[in-house]
């Protein structure tokens, strides 16, 4: 007797979200479990970014800056080298308007981010530097220095989202919707966001992801549920996830602690980058859409293993 | 939980009325209200008083009329196999024939109508004997249903079994059977066939009736109930059916869970 396979029938779909001036970038748009292309669409491949930070970075390790040594100062350059080594998008990390930083204006933070998307042909994520009440002020400005760009914005969250939004409405943008670690409030937050008319497919959800040993579980499961949930048809919860995992995989001692630190857990360098990678992969199997990394290195190799796993696997 | 709207009904004066009068209006009406009261089919019966040769071009009209107002699915409902048929010819998507019973000469019918149209079909767990009492004849009747639609390739997820629910007044022990079966239902195959009922019912001519059926319906969901033809012009029923589907895990809960329901 013939064995009939049995394939989950879905009756809904991720949405799909554009981005960049020229809509260069896709992203969503699933109609299936992450990469089980028999049983449905899987129409856009992840994107990749690399950051870029406004000011020198300081606590990253030293084999992080080693690739951008000679443009860490300079973020426009940062953004052109991010390029060359093949992110698909530039993340830009408007760092210097934090208080504990350089307190740096609106205005000061829009011109950087004009520069920088005028100097690049990929998209941008302008992302603010955490503070929420600062990050409300700052896209007010942003926002608008970077009308038409399409970008990706945020993050907003429960505290922040009414003036972000207003301004990724008034100039074109899409947002980035945070919620730590939390289904409910990530879709509660998605409905106060379209109810204040910004379409549903110009919000991408930021789950709050952990590291690989830093609680990659929950966001796991958080992110398979609401991909499920998508699926079946609620649509507050059909947006493309974008995972940090740059800024996580990078915080871990593992990623941090110096080869002579601890020699039995191999070269720092090659052992970082790996945390970095697997972060991301791991999060790519549970439905991630954007993933916002630090080291080229690490682009190169999600880059092979997304290739791989784009191929189609239907019958 | 997938809400059939009754209210498109010849046993209901205004749907009578504009049938005999062919006035479309009641019909536009009701088919738009209860799409605005998340109904996902709406059920159209020509009622008893329509001539039986009248049934098919009657049922003709009422298919049009409701889904040119309405963007939704007809549950299409009459004892009549040419009134179904007629219904069917002019339906656009994927219609649901209301309804074969368990006896063969019925499913002979409606059955292979259903593979044929690619549709689903509700199947009434009784025969011409009638309702049966207990759990274990109900879902005997039941099988019988799923073990002819396997055979004409009417996939598991477009039959509905509905346990048959009588009046709470008048066959009160039947409320206990018909739970059972609901349970049992989703044993008999796999993939299981999905369940409906005809949920009015089961507050026929009794006082309180949306109380007992708002009660009866969230019982039913948590014994496996899929499907109801309900009367969907009933805030407090949709309310419940919100909060249920958040207790039985079936929708992710937010604060805003009762808007969210509303606007599916």
């Amino acid at each position: 007797m013939a064995v009939t396979i049995a394939k989950e029938k879905w009756t809904s779909k991720v949405g799909e979200m554009v981005l960049g001036a020229d809509s260069t970038v896709k992203v969503g748009g699933e109609s299936a479990l992450p990469f089980l292309h028999f049983e449905g669409e899987i129409p856009n491949k992840p994107v990749l970014a690399l950051e870029v930070w406004d000011l020198e970075p300081v606590d990253w390790p030293e084999i992080l800056k080693k690739p951008f040594a000679d443009v860490l100062a300079d973020p426009v350059a940062w953004a052109k080298k991010n390029v060359e080594y093949g992110a698909d998008l530039v993340a830009l990390r408007l760092m210097s308007a934090h208080p504990d930083y350089k307190n740096a204006t609106p205005e000061e933070c829009a011109a950087t981010a004009k520069a920088v998307a005028d100097a690049v042909d990929v998209p941008l994520i302008v992302i603010g530097c955490g503070v929420e009440e600062k990050d409300a002020d700052l896209f007010e400005k942003v926002g608008e220095a970077l009308n038409g760009k399409n970008c990706l914005i945020g993050c907003a969250t429960e505290k922040n989202y009414k003036t972000i939004t207003a301004a990724a409405m008034v100039n074109g943008h899409s947002v980035i919707a945070s919620s730590p670690l939390d289904i409910n409030l990530a879709k509660q937050l998605n409905i106060l966001m379209t109810e204040m008319n910004l379409p549903a497919n110009r919000i991408a959800i930021d789950p709050l992801v952990g590291a690989l040993g830093y609680g990659i579980e929950y966001a796991y499961s958080i992110m398979e549920r609401a991909r499920m949930g998508a699926l079946m048809g609620d649509k507050m919860l059909a947006m493309p996830v974008i995972c940090f995992v740059g800024q996580e995989a990078w915080k871990a001692k593992e990623a941090k602690s110096p080869d002579d630190e601890n020699p039995e857990w191999g070269a720092q360098e090659r052992r970082a980058i790996l945390w970095e990678v697997i972060t991301a992969t791991t999060f790519a199997q549970a439905g991630g859409s954007i993933f916002v990394l630090r080291h080229p290195e690490t682009v190169k190799q999600v880059k092979v293993q997304l290739d791989k796993m784009m191929e189609s696997n239907a019958y | 939980m997938i809400l059939i709207g009754e209210r498109i009904n010849g046993m209901f004066k205004d749907i009578r009325e504009a049938i005999q009068n062919k006035d479309p209006e009641p019909v536009r009406y009701w088919a738009k209200r209860q799409y605005e009261m998340c109904a996902s089919y709406l059920d159209v019966n020509t009622g008893p008083t329509v001539e039986a040769a009248d049934q098919p071009a009657v049922m003709e009209w009422l298919v049009k009329t409701a889904q040119e107002a309405a963007p939704l699915p007809c549950c299409i409902d009459s004892t009549n196999p040419d009134a179904i048929e007629a219904g069917l010819k002019v339906h656009k998507g994927k219609a649901m024939i209301n309804s074969t019973t368990a006896d063969q000469f019925k499913m002979d019918i409606y059955i292979p109508m259903a593979a044929k149209y690619n549709a689903a079909i509700i199947g009434l767990a009784m025969n011409e004997k009638g309702v049966p009492k207990s759990a274990s004849d109900r879902i005997a009747l039941a099988m019988e249903i799923v073990v002819n639609c396997d055979m004409h390739g009417v996939p598991m997820e477009d039959l509905y079994i509905d346990p048959l629910m009588l009046p709470c007044n008048v066959a009160q022990e039947h409320g206990v059977e018909v739970l059972e079966t609901l349970r049992q239902i989703k044993t008999l195959a796999d993939p299981a066939p999905r369940t409906t009922m005809g949920l009015s019912n089961s507050s026929q001519r009794c006082t309180n009736r949306h109380l007992i059926n708002r009660t009866f319906l969230i019982m039913s969901m948590a014994c496996g109930l899929d499907s109801a033809i309900a009367d969907v012009d009933d805030e407090e029923l949709l309310d419940a059916v919100a909060a249920a589907n958040i207790l039985l895990n079936k929708d992710i809960y937010c604060d805003s869970f009762l808007k969210t329901f509303r606007s599916k």
